[in-house]
């Protein structure tokens, strides 16, 4: 393979792009670039300041509890807030019944080691090597979470937190369980937080997902379970 | 060649502005998708400060691309990404195919990219006798149909549920209802074992991040996740000006694209890719090849009046307000990218003089810059195309007429008599109006001239006082 690799075009494209460079171009704000300067200093647009003009989020739980579960409701995000780890295996054995699983998927973690153990059916552990043929038989599939946003109802995954990059998008039910203390407030927290918990190794792959999969290509009506999960279920045990 | 696609544009643009079905459909689709993204833009604390924040990163970017594509390609590759530099389509098809035949591919899945309609790809596969299958459900279905999107976002949003199940009945056999949830299982049912057993992905790139080498997909099916997830070999196509300078930034373009493209506050997934399959990940393509296109998008760049139409984030929000878009029909255009953006760009795509026609449909009422969230100023880029256009090769005709009007006006006597003359010809106009004979009629066909009226304004205002 290595013998035949083609030579691309690296240093060509470099060239045109630092030649086109040479003549600098007026900064954007209006039509008339040279009041740019003089215009009245704003805030950078870094991370910091962005939360200055996105949608706003309270600072405490509550309000932000009720943001959250107000996106669920109007993603179609189904979810459950348990006291208890009884409660918490309580819910999950419901929903296993209520969808009569035959074979689940997990990734095994804090939360869901117990949870799973707690199940009547055939399992398998996503760990390096597993079968994809078999995870597609699955009904659902388990996974811990990095983060929940308040702003947008999203759940923050990574290829490290949630078992792959597999099991969170192939079986038709994904189940995140989380603790309520995994909730940020926005996308700039978000991602303030993959800084510090990644900066040095990032997962190769890292995910927002905002409800089940759904599609709008057809007359632009919205369908449920395009090619994703087609249902999202968050429980969260109380810390 | 000029006059060929600039006469398929007329006839085109002509022929579906009259097709009220059709302006139906889109009418329908498009209103739906206001009232959301007005709903969505509404939350923002600061819409237009947003915007220009993001006008900003993109000028930081776009302006110091070298430094930025140097980086991100740096931190890619010591994740174990193959770097590829396209400087045009050709190169960019050679190397997905070159690729194809040394793995030994047989089966490629992908999920959106309209750069890869770009150059060409899937036609360029399907001649090698690769199996290529569109998994985005509204990209399937325009593959089906053997035509190319007709939208950046919704490729298939001038279809109806009727049509759209007679193409599933025609091309797979499928008995189903017309009920958009049973197309879209149908799909999705087609598709599962593909993600499966297709041994190349091919995905495209909304944004690069150049801090930490990643590219990030926005989209609502979770093809995408599939795309990137299951197959040995994942190809992402990225236009160069696709980088963003730090992984943050992503927190407001994410949301921005969302709302501007589809009206959402943000889409169901966006997923950040850094590198193939790491050692101690459990699954995962084994191999991540980045193409990074050219294809004289440097061009642009150096033209530093339009410069900022590369900061496109091809969100389309653009042709969505557009009144030529939506009474001409993505199709029309003929082009990968449609639109108020499409026009502005694709000159430079593929050359002025054959693209200017572009340019000149448009009524200038500047709604695409007003809703663009980068800030790109579309309307009067279409002037400068424009005027471009006219400086590079003058039309000797246009010249003449242009030099006797400045004389007319110049002398007002002389505009005087000239009215005199026009009130006196104009009856006569009247028997080639529209005709052969009559030299303007591409204007008069459609349209008729107010009836110069007896006495001028200011021989009325003379005789008042």
């Amino acid at each position: 393979m290595e013998a035949t690799v083609m030579n691309d075009s690296k240093d060509l494209i470099l060239r045109r792009i630092r030649e086109a460079l040479k003549t600098p171009a007026p900064v954007p704000g209006g039509h008339d670039y040279s009041h740019a300067e003089t215009t009245p200093s704003r805030p950078k647009p870094e991370l910091d300041n962005f939360r200055q003009w996105l949608p706003k989020v309270e600072n405490d739980f509550n309000s932000q509890w009720s943001l959250v579960t107000k996106s669920f409701n109007a993603l179609k995000t189904d979810f459950g807030l348990l006291d208890s780890p009884t409660q918490l295996i309580d819910f999950v054995q419901e929903l296993q019944r209520s969808e009569n699983w035959k074979r689940i998927a997990f990734h095994r973690g804090a939360l869901v080691t117990p949870v799973v153990d707690s199940l009547q059916t055939e399992k398998i552990e996503i760990k390096s090597g597993y079968d994809c043929q078999d995870l597609e038989k699955c009904e659902v599939g388990i996974t811990e979470c990095d983060a929940i946003i308040a702003q947008t109802g999203s759940i923050l995954i990574t290829s490290r937190s949630a078992g792959g990059r597999g099991l969170s998008a192939l079986p038709p039910h994904h189940l995140i369980l989380a603790r309520p203390s995994q909730m940020v407030s926005d996308l700039p927290a978000a991602y303030e937080l993959l800084y510090q918990r990644y900066g040095k190794d990032y997962p190769s792959m890292i995910s927002f997902i905002t409800g089940p999969s759904r599609t709008g290509d057809i007359e632009r009506i919205v369908v449920l379970g395009a090619h994703g999960p087609k249902k999202l279920t968050v429980a969260l045990l109380k810390d | 060649m000029s006059a060929t696609y600039a006469q398929d544009f007329k006839e085109n643009s002509g022929r579906m502005s009259q097709d009220l079905t059709h302006r139906a459909v889109i009418k329908k689709a498009l209103n739906a998708y206001e009232l959301k993204r007005d709903e969505n833009r509404s939350k923002y604390l600061d819409w237009q400060e947003a915007r220009q924040a993001a006008a900003e990163i993109k000028w930081e970017a776009i302006n110091h691309l070298d430094r930025y594509l140097l980086e991100m390609t740096e931190k890619l590759e010591a994740r174990g990404t193959k770097v590829f530099w396209a400087a045009n389509a050709e190169e960019a098809r050679n190397y997905v195919i070159q690729l194809s035949q040394e793995k030994k591919v047989k089966s490629i899945i992908k999920s959106k990219t309209m750069t890869s309609e770009e150059i060409h790809l899937n036609s360029a596969l399907e001649k090698l006798g690769y199996d290529v299958i569109e998994s985005d459900l509204g990209e399937y279905i325009v593959q089906l149909n053997d035509e190319p999107p007709y939208h950046l976002v919704f490729p298939a949003m001038h279809l109806t549920r009727t049509q759209i199940q007679a193409i599933f009945k025609n091309k797979l056999g499928s008995n189903t209802s017309d009920q958009p949830e049973e197309l879209t299982m149908v799909a999705r049912d087609i598709m599962r074992q593909k993600y499966l057993t297709a041994d190349m992905g091919i995905s495209g790139a909304n944004f690069g991040v150049a801090e930490t080498g990643m590219i990030s997909i926005t989209e609502n099916e979770g093809n995408a996740r599939l795309t990137t997830s299951f197959p040995k070999i994942h190809v992402a196509l990225m236009g160069i000006e696709k980088v963003l300078p730090k992984l943050g930034d992503l927190a407001l373009f994410l949301p921005l694209l969302a709302t501007a493209g589809g009206g959402q506050q943000i889409t169901c997934y966006n997923t950040m890719i850094g590198g193939p399959r790491q050692k101690e990940e459990v699954d995962g393509p084994e191999e991540f090849h980045l193409v990074l296109i050219d294809n004289r998008r440097t061009e642009l760049l150096s033209d530093t009046e339009q410069r900022d139409a590369l900061h496109c984030i091809r969100c389309a929000a653009c042709l969505n307000v557009c009144p030529i878009f939506k009474s001409s029909g993505g199709h029309s255009y003929g082009t990968t990218y449609q639109g108020p953006i499409g026009s502005v760009i694709t000159p430079h795509l593929r050359g002025l003089q054959d693209w200017k026609h572009l340019s000149s449909a448009s009524s200038l009422c500047a709604s695409c810059t007003d809703v663009c969230p980068v800030k790109i100023d579309i309307h009067h880029h279409l002037l400068h195309n424009r005027r471009n256009a006219v400086s590079q090769s003058p039309v000797w005709w246009e010249k003449i007429l242009f030099i006797g009007f400045s004389a007319v006006t110049a002398f007002p006597s002389l505009f005087q008599a000239s009215l005199k003359v026009a009130r006196f010809f104009q009856p006569l106009h009247g028997f080639i109006k529209g005709s052969i004979l009559d030299p303007a009629r591409a204007w008069t066909q459609t349209r008729d001239l107010p009836e110069i009226p007896a006495k001028s304004f200011r021989q009325q205002w003379k005789q008042r006082s």
